[in-house]
């Protein structure tokens, strides 16, 4: 492999992340190549969401986390949005106060180009649920309609990264698979590379291109998703399916 | 009869002043000035409570030091009033952004009880220092509008403060209502308020936007002391009674509605003048506001325009 040679769209080396004083993630490297689906799988407390709160500075973090070429790591999360990274948090990505439009327009504040209007119309048609309730507050939404908002509100930004902690997180199963397959269009129509994070380890080993496995803060298994999936020993000590 | 006769009584309340037409309306158009400059204090509050959460009660503070300074500009200067005030406007802007910089963004955003404690803190450290530095005794500062009435009844009369002070607190209203609902810094206002990590995460710089909530809010405060202090005289605690008038109507009105604010400063004024005139109770004009904001807190939390939070999991 090349890897070393010429460097991965997302280059993630050493970072480290603490809560106050405890240390929670302990040096992890990992990359994503331009356009790639990766996810990051493990169970509860393996550091999933940490690791993408690090990737935005939303905790503090050592190591290196370079985009394109260029650092992020000591920037400021109004910086990093503006480099093209967006991420939709776990659970509640909205702004509860305000209406389904207002939080596409949120999602596009750092844009001041003329097509946000037509980026928003855009994803209303993606999206037809969130097009019938535009003028209503997000807040009186169904989880699953909030879920896809929080991503709509992500994709207003036209990210170059998007970054996606637990998109199932209390969808229904339907719900679910029609998201990942939204997503999975998406990254073939814009090119958009993702990380995702998620339980759902074979719904979502099915639509990524790499995976990583976390173990209490650490990488303790990477490859091709196909590779990961297929593989029986690996699916039983890490997958739990 | 007798015992109704003699809580009247006590009241002093006698047939002839209630029956007096042009009593009730001369305490009503003095109801409706009054509201009006207890609304745009509001205002101030209801800004800074959209975008952080909680009330400041600093705002007083840094509407008394934008007072002194319309005064200063004003009365010493010599600047006509309408122009001292829209100076210190922007002045006690300045100081509400160097303020909020220095003792306030520090503190993380979304831990309120602590803010709340600094600005109380604020609040004692500003008054004071206006006291040391304009000392205690009471001056006064002349009214942005022209004396006389237009319209007189009697004893009624609607002057040209009342419609000044009215019209002055619409157009506020008008504006921060555009601004609030049209405008990109309007939605960055509400987007922190309503989810702060989300706000980070769509790019939006809070502290700034926060800070600019701060200048704002001063502004308003010290347009609505300039309407307030020419009723009253203006001494180093002046705004701290108007602050608790203007909090009522912030409660009555749903601390986080700009229309509420002033329907509530409106109420809350009008309410004012009729039981003092009529009750006599000028003593217990303050523990009425008190009175008015326990009883909101009481039966409806949310005041007449606020919004409840609605959220589906």
């Amino acid at each position: 492999m090349s890897a070393a040679v010429s460097p991965a769209y997302l280059e993630v080396a050493g970072l480290k992340a603490a809560y106050g004083d405890i240390q929670v993630l302990h040096g992890i490297d990992f990359s994503v190549d331009e356009g790639q689906i990766a996810v990051i799988l493990g169970a509860n407390g393996a550091r999933k969401t940490t690791t993408l709160r690090a990737l935005c500075a939303m905790v503090t973090t050592e190591g290196s986390i370079r985009l394109g070429g260029e650092e992020l790591a000591g920037q400021r999360t109004a910086d990093i949005v503006r480099r093209g990274v967006a991420h939709v948090p776990q659970g509640r990505g909205t702004f509860p106060d305000l209406s389904v439009e207002e939080n596409l327009m949120a999602g596009a504040y750092v844009r001041s180009d003329a097509d946000v209007r037509a980026d928003m119309e855009q994803w209303f048609e993606t999206f037809p649920v969130l097009g019938e309730r535009r003028t209503q507050a997000a807040g009186s939404l169904s989880g699953g309609e909030q879920q896809m908002l929080a991503i709509a509100r992500a994709l207003m930004l036209r990210p170059s990264l998007l970054l996606l902690d637990e998109p199932s997180l209390g969808l229904a199963p339907m719900i679910t698979r029609s998201l990942f397959e939204q997503l999975t269009a998406i990254n073939a129509a814009a090119g958009t590379t993702m990380l995702v994070v998620e339980q759902n380890a074979s719904l979502a080993l099915g639509v990524a291109d790499v995976a990583y496995v976390l173990e209490a803060g650490e990488v303790a298994l990477s490859g091709p998703a196909s590779e990961l999936a297929a593989d029986d020993n690996v699916r039983r000590a890490y997958l739990g399916y | 009869m007798v015992v109704l006769a003699s809580v009247l009584g006590v009241f002093d309340i006698t047939l002839d002043k209630l029956s007096n037409g042009e009593l009730w309306l001369a305490q009503f158009f003095r109801g409706l000035s009054d509201g009006a400059t207890y609304a745009s204090v509001a205002l101030a509050l209801v800004m800074i409570y959209k975008s952080t959460g909680f009330i400041n009660f600093a705002q007083g503070s840094l509407a008394l030091l934008g007072v002194y300074l319309a005064y200063i500009f004003s009365v010493e200067q010599g600047l006509p009033v309408a122009v001292a005030v829209v100076c210190a406007m922007a002045a006690s802007s300045v100081v509400a952004m160097f303020v909020e910089r220095v003792f306030i963004r520090p503190f993380p955003p979304d831990h309120v009880l602590p803010l709340v404690i600094v600005t109380l803190g604020l609040l004692l450290i500003i008054d004071s220092a206006v006291g040391i530095v304009w000392g205690f005794r009471t001056r006064s500062l002349p009214s942005m509008f022209p004396s006389g009435a237009p319209i007189e009844w009697g004893i009624a009369q609607l002057t040209w403060r009342t419609i000044g002070n009215l019209g002055t607190v619409f157009a506020v209203v008008g504006l921060l209502y555009l601004l609030l609902s049209r405008t990109k810094v309007g939605l960055a206002f509400r987007a922190v308020s309503s989810n702060l990590e989300s706000a980070r995460l769509v790019g939006i710089r809070v502290g700034p936007t926060l800070g600019f909530g701060w200048a704002l809010a001063a502004a308003i405060g010290t347009l609505g002391g300039a309407l307030v202090v020419p009723d009253l005289l203006l001494e180093p605690s002046i705004m701290l009674r108007v602050l608790i008038f203007s909090l009522a109507a912030a409660a009555l009105g749903g601390l986080d509605s700009l229309v509420g604010a002033v329907i509530g400063g409106l109420v809350v004024g009008l309410a004012r003048n009729l039981l003092v005139t009529f009750l006599d109770l000028s003593e217990l004009a303050l523990a009425t506001a008190v009175a008015v904001i326990l009883v909101v807190l009481l039966v409806r939390p949310t005041g007449l325009f606020g919004s409840t939070r609605v959220e589906r999991v």
